[in-house]
C-alpha cells in the first residue's frame, strides 16, 4: 500500500521520497508531507487512542488545533509525546508511535473503559475516588497516573539545546494568511520594520488549502511570490514556524521558533527551539480562524474530519483522505469541500446540509434539512446514518466524512488580556471583542471576516492605520482581486435524538451527555463546566470544541450564547516545551558563576568549593592524607589559632561611599553612629530595616573624611546597595553622597591568627606595628614594593587579624606571596567552613542569625542602636514588643555531655517539660565542632536568654529524633575579653 | 511591560526591582513625638488599590535610578513615569 | 613596581582573543578605568574641570571617545572614564587630582572584564543576548544591558563593534554564553 490515497496537485515536492515509520511500519511521503498527511496518504486513519475511553481516533484537522491525532515522535533520549500529526513536518527517518494503547492501536485493552463509559462520566473523578482517604496516595492515585495521560517521558535528558532572544519591530504580523501577508506586505512596502510570524512551515495560510484565486492566480502561488517580496526586503523578517503564543503587555510577545523540529537532529551548535521576545510598536493578528464540527452520536470515528481539513488534505498535500466521501454541513463553506473533491475526481456520494433552501451543488446528491446522526465501521468510518428531512434515515456508505458547524475566529492572542471576545450572530461565532492589548489590531477571518477578499482588505487596512500611527507613510497598492462570499449559516451545535454518545471535545472525551449531567449538577457557569467535565483542556485547548461545548450549555440553561459567554483566553496559544521556556539556564549553565581571585590557586590546590549565591568559594582545602572534611576544618582553624590562617573575603560587599554628606548619610543607614569616626579608623556596623529587624552587617572604614568604604555581607551586597540608593534618592534627595560598588575591584584576604603581623609585615611596606596600625585601623597602604593596597584591621576570627586588599589582577599573585611568606609560620589558607567555625567560637552573628526576623536586642547587639540620633529602623525597634524582657537573646550553647551532638533547628526546652509548643523557649540557630574546646558548640535564640545563662536546658529536634542535655553560657566560646584582637 | 524611564526611555520591567507603594517617600521624623505610631503607619499601612498606583521601581539592570511609576494595576497601563528623586524633592524631601 | 604579576580576568597571562565564524572576541586587559561621580551641586564645576584634562562627560546613554580619556554615562551625573593601563594605571588619583573637590573618584579598573566583541553584521549575535535594540541604536550608544543574568555595560564603538564591560568574576561565565551564542549563528 503505497501512498494509496494520494491524488494530483498540491504543495508536495513528489521527486523526493522521506522514508517514515508509523508503529514500526514503513511508509514513505514527500517533502511538504505533514505526518498526518503522509500517514492519511497512504491509508492510515487511526492514529491514535482517547484520553479516558480509548476509544480509536483518526485527525480531524489539519493544523495546531488538532485533538486527536497525538503521537510519540522519534526515539531514545529526543522521544517527544503528545505531538500532533497534523503539524509535525515530515523527514526523512521520521520515527513515530502512537499512544495510550496496548498492546497495539488496533487492540487496545484499555478499550474495556468505553464500555464502562456510564462509570466515567463528567465529575467521575471527584465523585469515586473519595473514601477512604488512605487509599488517595496509595491506591487511587497511582491507578490514575497509569491509567490517564497520553504519551510517556523518555525520562532521560534532553540531549538538545534551546535558546531565546529578543526581536524589536514596528509591526509584528501573527499570521501570513491572506490578511497577514497583505499587511506584511503594505508595511514592508513603507519601509517599516516588519515581523512576519506564522506557526506553519509554509506562509500562505489557507490560501494554501484553498482553490480560489487571488490577483487572478492561485491563491498558494500568489502567497508565494508575495513571500518571496518579502523575503527580498532587509527590513522584513520572515519567521515561519514559529508559534506567537501570547501577547504580554505593552507590545511584548512571546514566540517560539521550531528551528530545528523538522529534522532529524539539530545541526552541529543550533538550538532545537528559539523562545523570542519580540518588542512591538503596533501588532496585528491575522491568525486566521478554525473550523468546528458538529456534534452527532459516533462522529469521533477516524474518517470524521472537518469538511475544511479533508480539503486541505486534497488541496494542500494531494490527498483523498477517502475515497467515497459524505459532507454535512451547515452552511456555504462546507460545500466547497464536496466541490474541491469531486473536481479533483474523489467520489462525493452525499451533501447533508441541514439547512433548507440554499443552493444546490449541481452533480451531487444533495441532502437539504438532513441531518447525520450516526456513525459506523469499527476502526474507522464505513458509514453514516442520515435522517432526512421528511424524517426516514439512510445508511449511507463512506470512509469519510467532512463536517462543517462554522468557524470560529482564532481571537485568542487578543483575549490574552482578558477582553472577552462578543458574539458575531453573522458568522455564529465569537470575534475580537473591545479592549484588547493596547496596538493590537486584528484582521481577516480572525476579526471574522471569512472571506479571503476581507482578509486582503482588512490587512492592508490595519497595517496602514498602524504606519499612520507610528507616522511612517504608506500608501495602499492596489488590493488583488480575490473570492468575497457572504457567509450563510445556520447553527447547528448537534444533532438531538441519539441514544449513544456525541463528541464536543475529542480529547478529552467529553460528550454532549456530560454537559447535560454538569447542567444537571449545577456547574452550569462555563469556568465550573470546564473544570467539572474537563471540556477546553490539554494540548488543544478546545479549539475545536469549546464553542460547541457552550452552545449547549446555552440551550439548556435558557440563556443566549453570548451571554453564556466563554472561559478566559490564556497564553500559551499552542504547547511549549518547557526546555523553550528553559532556554540555556539549565545543568551548569543554569546561572553564572563568580570565582574569586584566589580560585585558580586554590583549583591547584585542590580545593573543596562551595556555591555561595553566584561565588565559587573556598569551603575547604584538603592536605593529602586527610579522608574527611572533618579533618581538614579543624587543622585549618587549629593553625588558625595556633599561628595563622589565610582566606579569601573578595565575595564581601564593598560599597564605596563618598561626598561631603556621606558620614551624615551613614549616620541615617547605620544604627550606631560613623560620622565620628576618625580617619584611617574602620568601626562594626548594624544595619536595620525600617521594621527595626537586622537587615546586614559589616565594617565600614574612613579612608578620607569625605571616603567611606563600607563592607556588607556576601548575600546581601545587592540588597544593600539598593537599599542605599533608596535612602539617596527617594529620602534625603538633597544629601551630597555618591555610591559606587567596588566588590569586584578589590581582591581581599584576610590573615588571622598570633602570627599575622609577622606574615604581613613580610608584604606590606609600611609599618603596621600595634602603635603604627591599632586594632580597627584602615588605610591605603603599598605592598611588595609599591602596588597600591588597602589594609584593615579587623577580625571576624577573634585573633588578631588583618584584611589586605589589592586591585584584583594582583590577588592571585597576593595569594601566592602570603602563602609563600607564611610558610615559616606554619600558616593555612581556610575555607568557609573553618570561617564558620571560628566565628560561632566568637559568637559573631551571621547569616543564620541575621534571619530577617531579629532584632539588634536579640543579637545581644541592642546597645549599638542609637537613641540620639534618627537611623532607619531606629524607631520601630523600640517598640513595646521588640524590647520587652523575656524576648530572644543570642546565647552560646554546649553539651552538658561533651560527647553529645548538637543539631541546627532544634528547639530549647526545660529539663523534664513536655516537648509542645508552650514550652518552646527558641531555637538553635549554628553548630560546630570546636576543634579547640573539643566538643559541639553552638548558638540560639532562647527566651529571655540573658537571664538562663549557666543554666541547663535540653535541646530537641524532632527531625533527628534528638534530644540532648545542654548548658546555656555566654556566646563568646574565646577570648572573651577579646585580648588576642589587640595583640 | 514596558517602563518609559525619563532618561532612558523605554525599558522592560525585567530590568527593574518593584518595591511598592510610593507613599515611601514620606519617612517621618524618628526623634519627633510619637514616632512609633508614625512609622507604624508608614512601614505597614499601604495602598493597594485596584486601579491607579504609585509606585517605586528601581533600575537595577540599568542606571540605579529609582523611579516612581504611576500604574494602573488592573490594566498594567503606565500613566507617568518619574525621577523618584525629582519627586522626593516636589514633595518637600531634602537632606 | 611590585613584583606581583597581574592574572587577566580569565585567569591567564595574556588575553584571550577568539574568532569564531565572523565573530572576533577580544578580551581587553590594557584599559584603566575610573568612576567619575559629580558632587552635589558641582556638575557646572566638573564640566569646567573636565573640560581643562579633555575629558568627555557625554550626554546619557553615550559613550564618547578621546585621548587618552573616553567616557561613558553610567547613572545620572556618573561616568565611568577609560584610560590606557600602561600610562594611568593610577586613573583614580590622577582624575582625583585634577577634579578636586567637584566630584567622587573610585578605581573601576579590576571591577570589569572587557570584551570587544566585532562581526560584520553583529545583531544575530545580540538579539540573542541581549533586549536592547543593538540595530537601531546609534555609534556611540552606551547602556547597560543583562546577557544571561550577568548585568554588563555596552558600548556600541561602530556599526560592526561592541565592547562589552561584564563583572570581572563573572567573566569566564560571560565569555562561554559570547562563544556558545557566537557558535550557534555557525
Amino acid at each position: 500500500m503505497s501512498q494509496s490515497h494520494r491524488i494530483a496537485g498540491g504543495q508536495i515536492d513528489r521527486g523526493v521520497a522521506l522514508r517514515f515509520s508509523f508503529d514500526g511500519k514503513s511508509y514513505t511521503g514527500h517533502p511538504g508531507d505533514t505526518l498526518a498527511s503522509a500517514l492519511l496518504a497512504n491509508g492510515v486513519r487511526l492514529m491514535g487512542r482517547s484520553f479516558k475511553y480509548h476509544r480509536p481516533r483518526g485527525p480531524i484537522s489539519a493544523g495546531s488545533e488538532e485533538p486527536n491525532a497525538l503521537v510519540e515522535l522519534r526515539s531514545g533520549a529526543r522521544q517527544e509525546p503528545n505531538t500532533r500529526a497534523t503539524v509535525a513536518e515530515l523527514f526523512d527517518g521520521l520515527e513515530a508511535r502512537s499512544q495510550n494503547r496496548w498492546p497495539s492501536l488496533a487492540f487496545d485493552a484499555l478499550a474495556i473503559n468505553d464500555r464502562l463509559n456510564s462509570f466515567f462520566t463528567a465529575g467521575f473523578y471527584y465523585k469515586t475516588f473519595m473514601w477512604p482517604a488512605a487509599f488517595w496516595e496509595k491506591v487511587y492515585e497511582p491507578i490514575i497516573r497509569r491509567a490517564a495521560g497520553l504519551g510517556s517521558l523518555s525520562r532521560l535528558e534532553d540531549p538538545d539545546e534551546y535558546d531565546k532572544g529578543f526581536l524589536h519591530c514596528d509591526l509584528l504580523v501573527i499570521g501570513a494568511g491572506p490578511a497577514g501577508l497583505m499587511a506584511a506586505l503594505t508595511a514592508g512596502r513603507a519601509g517599516a520594520r516588519v515581523i512576519l510570524a506564522d506557526e506553519d512551515f509554509r506562509m500562505g495560510g489557507r490560501l494554501n488549502a484553498e482553490t480560489g484565486e487571488v490577483g487572478g492566480r492561485p491563491g498558494a502561488d500568489w502567497a508565494a511570490d508575495v513571500v518571496a517580496e518579502l523575503a527580498g526586503l532587509p527590513n522584513v523578517r520572515l519567521m515561519a514556524r514559529t508559534t506567537v503564543a501570547g501577547a504580554f503587555d505593552h507590545g511584548i510577545f512571546g514566540a517560539v521558533e521550531r528551528v530545528s523540529d523538522h529534522l532529524p537532529a539539530p545541526l552541529p551548535g543550533k538550538p532545537r527551539q528559539t523562545l523570542w521576545r519580540i518588542y512591538a510598536r503596533r501588532s496585528l493578528l491575522a491568525g486566521g480562524a478554525t473550523e468546528r464540527p458538529i456534534a452527532f452520536e459516533n462522529n469521533d470515528r477516524p474518517g470524521v474530519m472537518l469538511a475544511g481539513a479533508l480539503r486541505a488534505y486534497a488541496n494542500r498535500w494531494g490527498v483523498a483522505a477517502g475515497d467515497r466521501v459524505v459532507v454535512f454541513t451547515n452552511n456555504e463553506d462546507g460545500l466547497r469541500t464536496a466541490t474541491d473533491l469531486q473536481a479533483k475526481g474523489v467520489s462525493v456520494v452525499a451533501v447533508v446540509d441541514s439547512r433548507r433552501g440554499g443552493p444546490l451543488l449541481p452533480g451531487l446528491r444533495h441532502l437539504q434539512g438532513a441531518e447525520v446522526v450516526d456513525s459506523a465501521g469499527r476502526l474507522g468510518l464505513s458509514s453514516v446514518t442520515v435522517r432526512m428531512a421528511d424524517g426516514r434515515t439512510e445508511v449511507i456508505p463512506c470512509t469519510a466524512l467532512g463536517v462543517s458547524g462554522g468557524w470560529n475566529p482564532n481571537v485568542n492572542i487578543h483575549s490574552h488580556h482578558r477582553s472577552r471576545p462578543v458574539w458575531a450572530e453573522g458568522i455564529a461565532a465569537f470575534a475580537p471583542g473591545a479592549d484588547g492589548p493596547a496596538g493590537l489590531a486584528v484582521a481577516g477571518a480572525a476579526a471574522g471576516r471569512l472571506s479571503t477578499h476581507g482578509a486582503l482588505l482588512g490587512g492592508q487596512a490595519e497595517a496602514l492605520a498602524a504606519l499612520g500611527d507610528l507616522g511612517i507613510p504608506a500608501t495602499a497598492g492596489d488590493l488583488p482581486k480575490a473570492e468575497d462570499a457572504p457567509v450563510s449559516i445556520t447553527p447547528k451545535w448537534y444533532v438531538q435524538g441519539g441514544k449513544g454518545r456525541a463528541w464536543i471535545d475529542q480529547q478529552n472525551d467529553v460528550t454532549v451527555k456530560d454537559v447535560k449531567l454538569a447542567h444537571q449538577e449545577n456547574f452550569t457557569s462555563v469556568e465550573h463546566l470546564k473544570r467539572y467535565t474537563t471540556l477546553g483542556m490539554a494540548t488543544d485547548q478546545g479549539k475545536t470544541g469549546n464553542v460547541i461545548g457552550l452552545a449547549v450549555m446555552a440551550e439548556l440553561t435558557g440563556k443566549p450564547i453570548p451571554e453564556t459567554g466563554t472561559t478566559i483566553y490564556r497564553p500559551p496559544y499552542t504547547p511549549v516545551a518547557m526546555g523553550a521556556l528553559a532556554g540555556r539556564s539549565r545543568g551548569k549553565e543554569f546561572k553564572p558563576f563568580r570565582l574569586t581571585p584566589s580560585h585558580k590557586w586554590a583549583a591547584e590546590q585542590g580545593a573543596v568549593f562551595v556555591e555561595v549565591g553566584m561565588w565559587l568559594r573556598t569551603q575547604w582545602l584538603p592536605r593529602a592524607g586527610e579522608t574527611t572534611w572533618r579533618q581538614s576544618v579543624d587543622r585549618e582553624v587549629l593553625a588558625t589559632r595556633k599561628s595563622v590562617g589565610i582566606c579569601d573575603v573578595t565575595t564581601l560587599g564593598k560599597i564605596d561611599i563618598q561626598g561631603t554628606d556621606a558620614g551624615t548619610f551613614l549616620d541615617r543607614v547605620y544604627a550606631n553612629t560613623f560620622s565620628t569616626l576618625a580617619v584611617g579608623k574602620c568601626r562594626y556596623g548594624l544595619m536595620l530595616r525600617e521594621d527595626g529587624m537586622v537587615f546586614d552587617d559589616g565594617t565600614t572604614a574612613r579612608l578620607a573624611p569625605e571616603e567611606y568604604v563600607m563592607t556588607t555581607t556576601t548575600a546581601n551586597a545587592v540588597t544593600v546597595f539598593r537599599h542605599l540608593e533608596f535612602c539617596r534618592q527617594c529620602l534625603w534627595p538633597d544629601l551630597d553622597v555618591q555610591l559606587i560598588s567596588t566588590t569586584e575591584a578589590w581582591a581581599q584576604f584576610s590573615v588571622a591568627g598570633p602570627n599575622a603581623r609577622r606574615l604581613l609585615e613580610k608584604v606590606v611596606d609600611q609599618d603596621i606595628s600595634d602603635a603604627a596600625f591599632p586594632y580597627m585601623g584602615a588605610g591605603n597602604i603599598t605592598v611588595c614594593g609599591g602596588l597600591r593596597g588597602r589594609l584593615f584591621r579587623i577580625s571576624f576570627s577573634g585573633e588578631l587579624a588583618y584584611e589586605i586588599a589589592v586591585p584584583t589582577r594582583y590577588g592571585d599573585a597576593l595569594i601566592r606571596k602570603l602563602v609563600e611568606a607564611g610558610e615559616e609560620f606554619g600558616a593555612v589558607v581556610y575555607g568557609t567552613e573553618a570561617l564558620g567555625v571560628m566565628r560561632v567560637e566568637k559568637g559573631h552573628v551571621a547569616g543564620n542569625e541575621l534571619n530577617g526576623q531579629s532584632s539588634a536586642l536579640n543579637m545581644g547587639l541592642g546597645k549599638m542602636v542609637s537613641k540620639k540620633k534618627d537611623s532607619i529602623g531606629m524607631p520601630l525597634s523600640q517598640r513595646e514588643g521588640m524590647v520587652a524582657e523575656g524576648g530572644y537573646r543570642l546565647v552560646g550553647v554546649k553539651p552538658v555531655n561533651p560527647a553529645d551532638a548538637l543539631s541546627a533547628g532544634s528547639h530549647f526546652l526545660p529539663e523534664g517539660a513536655a516537648p509542645v509548643l508552650a514550652n518552646d523557649g527558641g531555637w538553635l540557630t549554628s553548630m560546630v565542632w570546636s576543634p579547640h574546646l573539643g566538643h559541639c558548640i553552638a548558638l540560639g535564640y532562647l527566651k529571655g536568654g540573658d537571664q538562663k545563662i549557666g543554666t541547663r536546658m535540653r535541646a530537641v529536634n524532632f527531625m533527628n529524633k534528638t534530644d540532648v542535655a545542654v548548658e546555656i553560657v555566654s556566646p563568646h566560646f574565646i577570648d572573651p575579653e577579646g585580648e588576642r584582637l589587640r595583640g | 511591560m514596558l517602563i518609559n524611564h525619563p532618561i532612558l526611555g523605554p525599558r522592560d520591567a525585567q530590568e527593574f526591582v518593584y518595591l511598592g507603594d510610593a507613599n515611601l517617600l514620606h519617612r517621618p521624623d524618628g526623634l519627633a513625638e510619637g514616632a512609633i505610631a508614625a512609622f507604624h503607619d508608614y512601614a505597614y499601612q499601604r495602598g493597594n488599590p485596584a486601579g491607579e498606583h504609585r509606585e517605586l521601581w528601581y533600575h537595577e539592570q540599568g542606571d540605579r535610578s529609582w523611579l516612581v511609576v504611576t500604574r494602573n494595576t488592573v490594566t498594567h497601563e503606565i500613566l507617568k513615569v518619574e525621577l523618584a528623586r525629582d519627586v522626593a524633592r516636589r514633595e518637600g524631601r531634602s537632606r | 613596581m611590585a613584583n606581583l604579576k597581574p592574572l587577566t580576568a580569565l585567569g591567564h597571562d595574556a588575553p584571550e582573543v577568539l574568532s569564531i565564524g565572523a565573530v572576533r572576541i577580544s578580551e581587553r586587559f590594557d584599559v584603566a578605568l575610573a568612576s567619575v561621580a559629580a558632587r552635589r551641586g558641582k556638575a557646572g564645576d566638573l564640566a569646567s574641570a573636565a573640560q581643562g584634562i579633555g575629558l568627555p562627560l557625554p550626554a546619557p546613554a553615550t559613550h564618547q571617545a578621546g585621548d587618552p580619556w573616553s567616557a561613558f554615562w553610567v547613572a545620572p551625573e556618573m561616568w565611568f572614564v577609560e584610560a590606557p593601563f600602561a600610562s594611568h594605571e593610577d586613573i583614580a588619583a590622577r582624575l582625583k587630582a585634577a577634579l578636586g573637590d567637584t566630584t567622587s573618584v573610585t578605581e573601576q579598573t579590576d571591577a570589569w572584564v572587557r570584551f570587544d566583541i566585532a562581526a560584520p553584521d553583529l545583531a544575530p549575535l545580540f538579539e540573542r543576548l541581549s533586549n536592547l535594540d543593538l540595530a537601531r541604536a546609534p555609534v556611540g550608544f552606551a547602556s547597560r544591558t543583562v546577557i544571561e543574568h550577568v548585568g554588563t555595560y555596552l558600548v556600541k564603538r561602530a556599526a560592526g563593534e561592541v565592547v562589552l564591560y561584564g563583572p570581572r568574576s563573572s567573566a569566564a561565565s560571560l565569555l562561554h554564553v559570547l562563544e556558545v551564542t557566537a557558535k550557534s549563528l555557525l
